[in-house]
């Protein structure tokens, strides 16, 4: 069995992204999301700094430095795409008017609780960002992250050990082994990758997880990393 | 006859005071007015709160302030930058204090402080680390916190174009914290590329109205390129 890697746990959430949606994509391997909408969907980007109607990433000679996304980096809009001030975007940020905040994410619990903002680390000053604002203010939050660590831990846990973003936020988590779901009877899990069987994905969960009767493998077409 | 444009950045940041809670516009490093932040060295000014989203670079802006030891303390969302910060190493040593609030209740708190409101409540950051001895209210059945105003002695900002009376237009993803800041301050001084004749800016055009604006100062743009941006 072979791990979806960063750019193919973007197009594997890309999929559940439906026509007319209004998102946020957060850093890491959410941003890599654009890339992988199918065509034929009209999904509507919204970037924290300011924009909603965001586009790809311009060409190097096509950069407009005053128009960059929430990690500052040259993006674009697309026709129809406006700008707006700060209390504007986190207004529509935390009123519930985005449908889906797409992010990164350190833990989630069981209950879906979110930790991705602060490792605890007291050598680093924690940096919040827009995080938490996301987290209690998207009507659905979808984690994409690796299913373990670096050095194979478990990052699906009964209790988060960093400190929370938010409680009970986290619809959906899409891994580089599954998609799993939270559902108030618990993890339920939609997807595996091939060749993996459930008591080996339960090895590296620390939370329960149960199958869903639905289930079926992840056909992920082959994608390079990019990042 | 109002002409809020003056001629030298002293002049724009003159009468800061020890101590002051100075707002600082700009979503990140790469977009700060700091020429502005650094004409606050020529003033003396020191024990200075500094309200910005981030904490600034390395050298530029804020950066240059931490490194004069005039910053006492910064509020903000997120106190990092690509490339590293000065900040880093003077919360190390303790010398700079850090208060680290959500990016929207920091927008949110100075939109409060800039229309007269107490205050708010907010799900944002209850029941986390950021929430923890802040009041707490059951508003339908869900905990929210109460997040006080926040108003400047002085705020920086940045801006596109400005007219003489202060009016401002602001350059897609440039608008971010400098309106809500401008409003918020009792002395608002903006940064901007070019002045441009009363009645320039069509009506409807305008991001900050020159009411909530009070020194306009022109400084040279910042480089095109975007890879020599701080």
């Amino acid at each position: 069995m072979t791990p979806l890697n960063r750019n193919q746990i973007a197009w594997r959430a890309a999929q559940d992204i439906w026509d007319g949606a209004y998102v946020n994509l957060g850093v890491g391997i959410p941003s890599l999301i654009p890339d992988y909408i199918p065509k034929d969907r009209e999904v509507v980007l919204q970037a924290e700094v300011g924009i909603i109607g965001m586009g790809p990433t311009p060409k190097p000679d096509a950069v407009d430095p005053d128009i960059f996304n929430a990690s500052t980096q040259p993006t674009s809009f697309v026709p129809g795409g406006s700008t707006f001030d700060h209390t504007d975007s986190f207004l529509m940020i935390r009123g519930g008017h985005l449908d889906i905040a797409m992010l990164g994410a350190f833990e989630v619990s069981e209950k879906g609780d979110l930790a991705n903002w602060n490792t605890g680390d007291p050598a680093t000053a924690p940096s919040v960002g827009g995080a938490m604002d996301l987290a209690v203010g998207a009507k659905a939050i979808r984690v994409l992250m690796e299913h373990t660590t670096k050095d194979g831990k478990p990052r699906i846990l009964k209790q988060c050990r960093y400190p929370l973003t938010a409680a009970h936020c986290v619809k959906a988590i899409y891994t580089s082994l599954a998609v799993i779901d939270v559902t108030p009877r618990g993890l339920v899990v939609r997807e595996t990758i091939p060749d993996l069987d459930f008591a080996q994905l339960q090895a590296v969960t620390e939370a329960k997880l149960t199958l869903s009767p639905d289930w079926r493998v992840i056909e992920a077409p082959a994608i390079a990393v990019t990042v | 006859m109002i002409d809020k444009q003056v001629a030298s950045l002293e002049e724009a940041v003159a009468g800061a005071k020890d101590g002051a809670t100075v707002l600082v516009g700009g979503f990140s490093a790469g977009d700060e007015p700091a020429a502005l932040s650094e004409a606050l060295l020529s003033t003396g000014a020191r024990d200075l709160t500094i309200v910005n989203n981030g904490v600034g670079g390395l050298a530029r802006g804020i950066a240059a302030l931490i490194a004069a030891h005039r910053v006492r303390k910064i509020v903000c969302s997120y106190p990092r930058f690509v490339g590293g910060t000065a900040f880093a190493s003077a919360y190390k040593s303790g010398e700079v204090a850090l208060e680290v609030v959500p990016q929207g209740t920091i927008s949110e708190r100075l939109r409060a402080g800039a229309a007269g409101l107490g205050g708010f409540y907010t799900k944002v950051s209850a029941g986390t680390l950021l929430g923890e001895g802040k009041e707490t209210r059951i508003i339908d059945g869900e905990p929210y916190v109460f997040e006080h105003p926040i108003k400047g002695d002085m705020a920086l900002i940045g801006a596109q174009q400005a007219d003489r009376w202060g009016n401002l237009v602001m350059r897609h993803s440039r608008r971010n914290f400098n309106p809500v800041m401008a409003m918020a301050a009792a002395v608002s001084v903006a940064q901007v590329r070019e002045m441009v004749p009363l009645g320039h800016f069509h009506p409807d055009q305008i991001h900050c109205q020159g009411i909530f604006v009070d020194r306009v100062v022109v400084v040279d743009p910042e480089p095109k390129n975007w890879s020599a941006r701080p």
